[in-house]
């Protein structure tokens, strides 16, 4: 665990890459294969899930620390991160629980592993009969660990271990550390499951292992257009396509069944049976690159209505009924089992097109909503939007928010399918963001670098003379503003709910944000989506901030 | 309003308070925070000998005031930090050990009489004696003795060992107004000697990289105290102008130093990367540091213990020292006073005021002028969350401050 607990604190106090992946190599160069297998499982943001309640582990480090829990939540207000607050709260020798266990502290040494903590511990806790003994074993690991371990522990207990390391940079440590090129590390690492010290030793292996049938290719992500689009040359060289607003996904169809993975490639074939079923027909060795969206009677349902589907294991036939999913297609990256994604687009684009004709329901246009007698179709083309000059293009994106679409990707005719963020090859053009001021109205103490600093806010619009809760944002300012505001939120707090203040409204800032929905699980009857603060408008007094009226003058997409 | 002047005749020691004086206890910093209180005490029925005006803490016997916050004609003094002595009243009492550094602190003109610790003054029939807060050199808790009731005032002070200071005194008292800075359970200071080996191998681990090692502090106290902690065989100890010139009261006041060079006007590349430079954290902001080629910068506060804090500071090194109680080091210290009622003041008040109610004390926050009750967020001033929180008006009034080069 100090093993882990070093790197950790290594990559959370560095932000040069060079230095993370030194950081990285050495931990994956000395660690045992089974703690390995554990950090690379945490490091690639794999899943985790909470042993114990929060409820109970504030309940015991407060009992452990012998002071009331308001106290405890005064120091997490302060503080600003539960896991350090409750490290720092527990006395650093602590007395053994009780004596029905005294086996647990003789047994075994005081040093314990990643693995073990993760593991045997995290099991142990989730069978464990009754709160009694999950706080025993609670107690257990905490006289093992000194109060940095426990901060790492507290997180891997409350499943919160994130760690701001890139996949590519893991990738470029290990590849160092087993000898291999950094492309293949990257390859070998995608939809691997790395759970035991087997697994990882497989993956160090340094010859090429073969790839698992059903693992998806690097998602090539576009970079967002900052210029004029006509710097990017002659109309004619690009590939212009709606930007859709649903989930990024490969359909991964080869010998031995269909795989669905999204952009964080985490598998999710069953949360989407109706795309299985479809893609089933496809021929063996097809991969395809494209976006899950909801559709019903031709008509997008928005990716408010998506999310219901994301992140289920089980669909019953009703969530199916109201959210029918289907996926766009919109890249052929294996075709009769070999890789395509060296050609051009256009190449790959003309033999997807021949695919779907057979195989699909052919180009979804969404200015075409319109019920079909036969029913929806689920696997549909990502149509190419015809266009002779940049200036049409224009007018397909001002014409994009109406129909529920987040903008145009424009792709290179001429580009392969590259890897990661290669720059240059496709960009997306999104469409301008809506604005709105609004008064900040609670704020709330941020975490990791802004920890202890209130910078989580919520921000209110104006309805019949009160402020009506209506987005929350986390970042655009900068670190100075951020200092600045934490000064007026203390200096105007009316309550102290915890770590929330509700503050005077006294704070105008100007919100940026992709859409608006209604949404009846708003106060508001409204959502935003990706609320972020464009800058403080330190000229306008909150009287003169936007209305509830306004925000939804600017609804443009029933669901 | 308070009557002009302060006989200069009242100042003559009254003689020394015996039963003051109470031998220093040792203060262990215990994990478990055991604290027992009867659960039985009443709300006290003690006079208010002491209370809070516009200008600040006020004995309407006496008419004296403790660290007020406005120009009043008579000041008593806990310590010369900016938040506790303001410059412009007519006369100043502090203890004895410290008046040199008042003096540096507020300039020249008003007089300051001092007392030694236990030594005790009558000021219009109230018994005022002074006892060390091993806060910083010359830092005292003021004692208030009327008609057999006694107040303590405990300015800021430290239980942990500092050899620049004296140590601090566990007095007794019906009323005791505490500090509470770090006045919530996560603040649990390490022992000094273990930071002192930290500080040295990271200076000795800089000087193996060629890079000058940089200890941000706060001028008056931590930068002395800093000096006599680590071991000044490593290398050469540099100040910062605004350091050095509490170094030389510190030595006037027969404070013993390690040998201590400041920055020579015009120099370049000072102590070749092998220095300890030892200056006041608002240099990290400016060009000060370019002085020294290529630097680890560390931070030397109590706030160092939140991993919040350390990240905005963006030191490469934090080092939780702090001239305040940690919060065991509080209770304890409360406790021992065997006072009945608590006032609280300064930092976490509202917490640890309600802490000492649920265990049966009448205590209460004393509103100040300060609203500091958190880490000093990105401010330059780390060390001293009250420092941050002082009025503009104070510190422009306060002379000469520590961020000027
Ligand atoms: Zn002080
Ligand atoms: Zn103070």
């Amino acid at each position: 665990m100090k093993r882990f607990t070093d790197l950790y604190w290594q990559l959370d106090a560095t932000s040069s890459t060079t230095e993370k992946v030194a950081a990285l190599e050495a931990y994956f160069s000395q660690a045992p294969a089974e703690d390995a297998a554990s950090a690379l499982h945490l490091l690639c943001g794999g899943k985790q899930s909470r042993a114990v309640s929060l409820a109970h582990l504030r309940q015991w480090a407060a009992e452990a620390a012998g002071i009331p829990l308001w106290l405890l939540e005064e120091c997490y207000a302060q503080v600003g991160d539960l896991a350090e607050t409750l490290a720092l709260l527990l006395p650093d020798r602590l007395s053994p629980s009780s004596e029905t266990e005294p086996a647990d502290t003789s047994s075994s040494p005081q040093a314990i592993g990643l693995a073990e903590c993760v593991r045997t511990t995290v099991e142990r806790l989730r069978q464990a009969k009754d709160e009694h003994a999950k706080r025993e074993i609670v107690v257990g690991v905490w006289q093992k660990l000194e109060t940095r371990e426990r901060i790492v522990w507290h997180k891997l207990l409350t499943g919160g271990c994130r760690i701001g390391v890139s996949r590519t940079l893991v990738a470029r440590a290990l590849a160092e550390v087993a000898g291999v090129e950094p492309a293949v590390m990257a390859h070998r690492l995608i939809g691997a499951s790395i759970a035991t010290a087997a697994d990882y030793e497989a993956l160090l292996h340094p010859d090429a292992l073969a790839t698992p049938s059903q693992r998806p290719y690097p998602f090539f992500l576009a970079a967002p257009l900052e210029t004029e689009p006509a710097a990017l040359g002659p109309v004619a060289d690009w590939l212009a396509e709606w930007k859709w607003d649903g989930m990024r996904a490969q359909l991964v169809c080869r010998g031995d069944g269909v795989a669905i993975w999204t952009r964080g490639e985490e598998l999710v074939s069953e949360a989407f049976p109706e795309l299985l079923a479809a893609a089933s027909h496809l021929p063996a060795g097809t991969v395809l690159d494209g976006e899950i969206l909801a559709i019903r009677d031709r008509q997008l349902l928005g990716f408010t209505t998506l999310s219901r589907r994301i992140g289920r294991r089980q669909v019953g036939k009703k969530l199916r009924a109201e959210v029918p999913c289907a996926f766009v297609a919109y890249d052929l990256l294996e075709a009769e089992g070999s890789d395509l994604r060296g050609l051009p687009l256009e190449a790959r684009r003309a033999r997807l097109e021949l695919l779907l004709e057979t195989h699909g329901a052919g180009p979804f246009d969404p200015t075409q909503a319109a019920p079909t007698a036969a029913g929806d179709h689920v696997l549909w083309l990502s149509p190419a939007l015809p266009a002779t000059s940049w200036e049409e293009l224009v007018g397909w994106r001002q014409g994009a928010r109406k129909l529920g679409v987040e903008g145009l990707l424009l792709k290179r005719k001429e580009g392969s399918y590259g890897t990661g963020r290669t720059r240059g090859e496709w960009w997306k053009w999104k469409v301008e963001p809506l604005e709105i001021d609004a008064v900040l109205i609670y704020a709330q103490a941020g975490h990791g670098r802004r920890a202890g600093l209130h910078s989580d806010y919520t921000f209110g619009l104006w309805h019949d003379g009160q402020l009506v809760t209506v987005a929350k944002a986390y970042s655009g300012l900068t670190d100075a503003e951020i200092v600045e505001v934490d000064r007026i939120v203390r200096a105007t707090t009316l309550e102290k709910h915890g770590p929330v203040r509700i503050v005077q409204p006294t704070l105008v800032m100007q919100l940026a944000f992709e859409g608006v929905n209604r949404s009846t699980r708003h106060k508001a009857g409204i959502a935003v989506r990706f609320p972020r603060i464009l800058r403080w408008r330190r000229d306008k007094p909150p009287a003169e901030a936007g209305t509830l009226a306004d925000l939804q003058a600017l609804i443009d997409q029933p669901s | 309003m308070a009557r002009q002047g302060w006989p200069a005749s009242l100042f003559r020691a009254a003689g020394t308070l015996r039963e003051s004086v109470f031998p220093p206890r040792p203060c262990p910093t215990a994990p478990g925070l055991q604290y027992r209180f009867s659960k039985k005490a009443r709300r006290s029925q003690v006079a208010d000998l002491l209370e809070v005006t516009e200008a600040g803490l006020y004995c309407a016997a006496g008419d004296f005031y403790i660290d007020p916050w406005r120009r009043v004609p008579r000041a008593i003094i806990t310590h010369a930090h900016a938040d506790h002595a303001r410059s412009g009243c007519d006369r100043y009492l502090c203890a004895a050990p410290g008046k040199l550094i008042l003096r540096t602190r507020i300039g020249g003109g008003s007089p300051i009489d001092a007392l030694r610790y236990g030594e005790s003054l009558l000021i219009n029939g109230v018994r005022v004696s002074l006892a060390s807060a091993g806060h910083v050199l010359g830092s005292a808790q003021v004692r208030v003795e009327h008609k057999g009731i006694v107040w303590v005032v405990s300015g800021d002070y430290k239980t942990a060992p500092d050899p620049t200071c004296h140590p601090f005194e566990q007095l007794e008292a019906d009323v005791f107004v505490t500090e509470s800075t770090f006045g919530l359970p996560i603040y649990r200071w390490p022992h000094p000697d273990g930071i002192a080996a930290e500080i040295n191998q990271w200076w000795r681990a800089n000087q193996a990289a060629g890079r000058t090692s940089v200890l941000l502090a706060y001028a008056l106290g931590k930068a002395q105290r800093l000096a006599a902690m680590v071991d000044p065989s490593i290398g050469p100890i540099v100040a910062h102008g605004a350091v050095m010139k509490l170094v030389r009261a510190y030595r006037d006041s027969g404070v013993r130093l390690p040998s201590i060079d400041g920055v020579p006007p015009g120099a370049r590349k000072v102590g070749n990367g092998r220095a300890l430079v030892i200056a006041p954290p608002s240099v990290a902001a400016g060009r000060w540091l370019r002085l020294f080629g290529e630097v680890s910068v560390g931070v030397a506060s109590g706030w160092m213990t939140l991993r919040g804090v350390r990240r905005r500071r963006g030191c490469d090194q934090g080092f939780i020292v702090s001239d305040h109680a940690d919060f065991p080091a509080l209770l304890q210290v409360i406790e021992a006073t065997r006072a009945k009622r608590v006032l609280v003041t300064h930092g976490a008040t509202a917490a640890l005021a309600r802490l000492l109610c649920e265990r049966g004390l009448d205590a209460a926050v004393l509103p100040t002028h300060f609203t500091g009750e958190g880490p000093p967020d990105a401010s330059p001033e780390v060390e001293e969350a009250e420092e941050n929180a002082a009025t503009s008006d104070a510190k422009s009034a306060a002379g000469p401050s520590d961020a000027a080069p």
